[in-house]
């Protein structure tokens, strides 16, 4: 017979129940909200990125995320670069390292940024916590609340939250398919000036941007460099996927043009290896770097030693490249499968952008879509995509959508867009109802700039709707 | 603990479920948590509870389907019943009901999908456009975020509002913009029946950014309980929510949304929610703390109203 010594009866609990912790009420908040920086106002939530956690759902096609194929990544090489570590490097791997990183991963980047042209000293960079603490990084030695940032008009999402946060004023300067417009941006700095107020620096990912996946054309490329010298502002050139290359030759970068006077160079092992690793870096010039680094030393002292260690065994057991090869094949295949099935399944009035690389497709439909909204609906359908909004930061790209096809599989990605554009063209024949237009067509207003491009699809970019116009003058 | 599920307000429900998981287990319960799925009978079924806390938002949850299922299963749960989160989910079919009783609502027109599509009815428009005058609200049917609620301030708005609105129901609705403060009263069913909680205002912070969106946004909006309102406001509001509640047959606890318009000083009753948010910063908390009822007993009282409606004894 067991004896039962707990002396409790089989309802009770073995253990104490766990005590939450006390509820917070209304007064607790208005307390907190007392307390919290101004800055912290800038850092808002909204309806639409609580609409985005319901994309995570495992029935729900998500074209929204950018996330890269891990699951092609072998798992024998995974374990082999584990074991060397533990055989080798072991105490090193779980120790604290230098803020500026380990010597033998700077190697392994240095390596990374000569295979897209680039010569680079070990002491001119940082490894950072991905590419995003970088771009953070940067923001923080370089932004007084109110200071001016130059970015593309639609910007990398994710870039917004870090310059919100330093309190920023984001000027967003219009991209067509050959990269940012880089005479719009001068009429902007030209205006700047007049108002007494010099940009500190510009943002840009060049190569198949992201969210619109265009680049950058060679000509725009050096006239930003010229244009950065001459007025003497900083350039953040973010180059998370150039390696991620389906088509045409590698452009050459701003970095490489420009010698590292005026450009900071950012990478990432994100695209090429795993975002999982958290592990990118900035290349920037000496008193910048300095700079960069005791924000470093703030924020997290150094970037895990365990995932530099991983990378410089990985670099030392593989060659890198096969890696990023197959991805580039899969890729490949991903983004003419989305292409084709655009095509095929989106109505006459949407336009998309066709990259040569990169994760990101930048669709846009006529302006009557709000794309926010029809994400609701596509949802339903269970498939997600990212509404346009959060790549501007002045209420445009309403009727814009970026879609990634690096994180699903062909067939789901011919599905995926199968299912939106039906939706779509549910709400193209339900206004041209409304309107008592048989088909909502495209205003001239809206037709593309002829003048721009030289032959390129020049990218529909969204414009702002005239009752927002009103409201906002 | 019935939380999270699919609908929109899936990241609401989920804080909402936290929170009264706590206070739960802080009053004694043992608590499990079904994150609301295609397996939601199963697991139902295999935790055999003495109740269901239904701390769902929005559609599944909210609209009676839930609510369906554990009459079905024969397990007592919180909140209304059946019937009245059909008619509380649905503001046109609320709407009408508070025409009937002389209930004040702002005017209103609503279609339906094949309205548009089969019977021409975007011939009505430029009617509809005269008799409610710009702007217009248009708004879907169902949902109690800001989502697809739109303000149209032309007729050029109409269409592509009516798109939006049309994202989230088959079913939309054209109102009246009422211009004033934005008032809720939430109630709580007392020992004496239903009992309104003092009302809360939702006032915008920043009064040069203020847009019809901008009440959504967490910090972008300030809530003050109770509402600082003219003589005898605060009970005509309390009054007329008492009055939708009974009507529309809510149970538990539940909030309803007014507009006091600043051109009349008329009180307009916009809607009902049949499980308001629980969140922090939720606005039922709010107005329970006002009125001296702390979080626990708040959510202790949700929870034998749910067993003294199924007839049996609280099992404390």
């Amino acid at each position: 017979m067991t004896v039962d010594d707990s002396g409790r009866g089989p309802s009770e609990p073995a253990e104490p129940r766990r005590v939450g912790r006390s509820p917070s009420t209304a007064r607790d908040i208005e307390r907190y909200a007392g307390l919290f920086a101004s800055r912290t106002r800038g850092m808002k939530s909204s309806a639409m990125r609580d609409m985005m956690a319901i994309t995570a759902r495992p029935e729900v096609i998500s074209l929204a995320g950018g996330l890269p194929d891990t699951r092609s990544f072998p798992p024998d090489t995974f374990a082999a670069v584990a074991n060397k570590i533990a055989a080798e490097s072991c105490a090193k791997a779980l120790q604290y390292g230098p803020t500026e990183g380990l010597p033998e991963t700077i190697d392994c980047i240095a390596e990374v940024m000569a295979a897209e042209g680039m010569r680079v000293d070990a002491d001119d960079m940082i490894v950072t916590t991905g590419g995003q603490q970088a771009i953070d990084l940067v923001t923080r030695a370089l932004i007084d609340p109110g200071d001016v940032i130059i970015a593309e008009a639609p910007t990398y999402p994710g870039a917004v939250p870090s310059f919100t946060s330093y309190q920023a004023d984001v000027v967003q300067i219009d991209v067509d398919s050959d990269g940012m417009r880089i005479d719009l941006m001068e009429e902007a700095l030209d205006r700047l000036e007049r108002e007494g107020r010099r940009p500190k620096f510009i943002y840009t990912v060049p190569s198949f941007q992201n969210p619109a996946g265009v680049t950058m054309s060679l000509p725009r490329r050096k006239r930003l460099v010229e244009v950065a010298n001459e007025r003497e502002i900083l350039v953040l050139e973010d180059n998370p996927y150039g390696m991620l290359r389906y088509e045409g030759e590698p452009q050459t970068t701003l970095r490489s043009l420009d010698g590292g006077v005026f450009v900071m160079y950012l990478g990432t092992f994100s695209k090429i290896l795993s975002p999982g690793i958290r592990l990118g870096w900035i290349v920037a010039p000496g008193p910048v770097l300095e700079k960069l680094n005791l924000g470093k030393q703030a924020a997290d002292l150094c970037t895990s030693t365990l995932s530099q260690v991983m990378v410089s065994s990985y670099f030392d057991q593989v060659r890198w490249q096969d890696y990023v090869e197959s991805l580039t094949e899969i890729y490949r295949g991903r983004r003419d499968t989305m292409l084709d099935a655009l095509e095929r399944h989106f109505p006459a009035q949407a336009e998309w952008t066709r990259p040569g690389g990169g994760l990101f497709i930048w669709a846009t439909l006529p302006d009557f879509i709000d794309t926010t909204d029809l994400l609701a609906r596509a949802l339903q359908a269970n498939v997600a995509f990212v509404p346009g909004e959060g790549a501007y930061m002045d209420g445009r790209g309403r009727n814009s959508m970026r879609l990634n096809f690096s994180g699903v599989d062909e067939d789901e990605i011919r599905e995926g867009v199968r299912r939106i554009g039906k939706i779509v063209q549910e709400q193209v024949d339900l206004y041209g109802t409304l309107t008592g237009e048989q088909q909502a067509a495209v205003g001239p207003e809206n037709q593309p700039d002829p003048g721009e491009g030289e032959g390129g699809r020049v990218v529909q970019m969204p414009r702002r709707r005239p009752g927002e116009e009103r409201a906002s003058s | 603990m019935l939380k999270g599920g699919s609908s929109l307000e899936r990241q609401v429900s989920l804080k909402s479920g936290a929170r009264v998981e706590e206070a739960l287990e802080r009053l004694g319960h043992e608590v499990v948590s079904i994150d609301v799925g295609p397996d939601l009978i199963e697991r139902l079924r295999s935790a055999a509870p003495d109740a269901a806390y239904v701390a769902l938002h929005g559609r599944d949850g909210e609209d009676g389907t839930v609510q369906e299922l554990l009459e079905i299963l024969g397990i007592p749960y919180t909140g209304s019943a059946v019937l009245a989160c059909i008619r509380s989910m649905d503001k046109v079919l609320t709407k009408h009901l508070l025409h009937s009783e002389g209930i004040p609502t702002p005017e209103f027109f609503a279609f339906n999908e094949t309205a548009f599509k089969r019977l021409g009815a975007a011939e009505t428009l430029p009617a509809i456009e005269e008799r409610l005058e710009f702007p217009i609200v248009v708004k879907p049917a169902s949902g109690g975020s800001a989502l697809g609620i739109k303000f149209a301030r032309i007729a050029g708005d109409v269409p592509g509002s009516l798109v939006s609105a049309f994202s989230y129901d088959s079913k939309v609705l054209l109102e009246r913009h009422v211009e004033g403060r934005d008032l809720a009263v939430s109630i709580v069913e007392g020992d004496d029946g239903p009992q309104a909680l003092p009302v809360v205002e939702a006032v915008p912070r920043d009064e040069d950014f203020y847009d019809f969106e901008a009440r959504y946004e967490i910090g972008r909006t300030e809530f003050v309980c109770p509402a600082q309102l003219p003589e005898g406001v605060t009970e005509r509001a309390q009054e007329l929510a008492l009055a939708v509640y009974r009507l529309l047959g809510l149970y538990g606890f539940a909030r309803v949304d007014l507009m006091l318009e600043n051109a009349t000083s008329e009180l307009f009753v916009l809607e009902a929610n049949a499980i308001p948010g629980l969140t922090p910063t939720s606005l039922l908390p709010q107005a329970a703390e006002a009125a001296g009822i702390e979080f626990d007993q708040l959510v202790g009282r949700i929870l034998e109203l749910a067993f003294a409606r199924a007839g049996g004894a609280a099992a404390v």
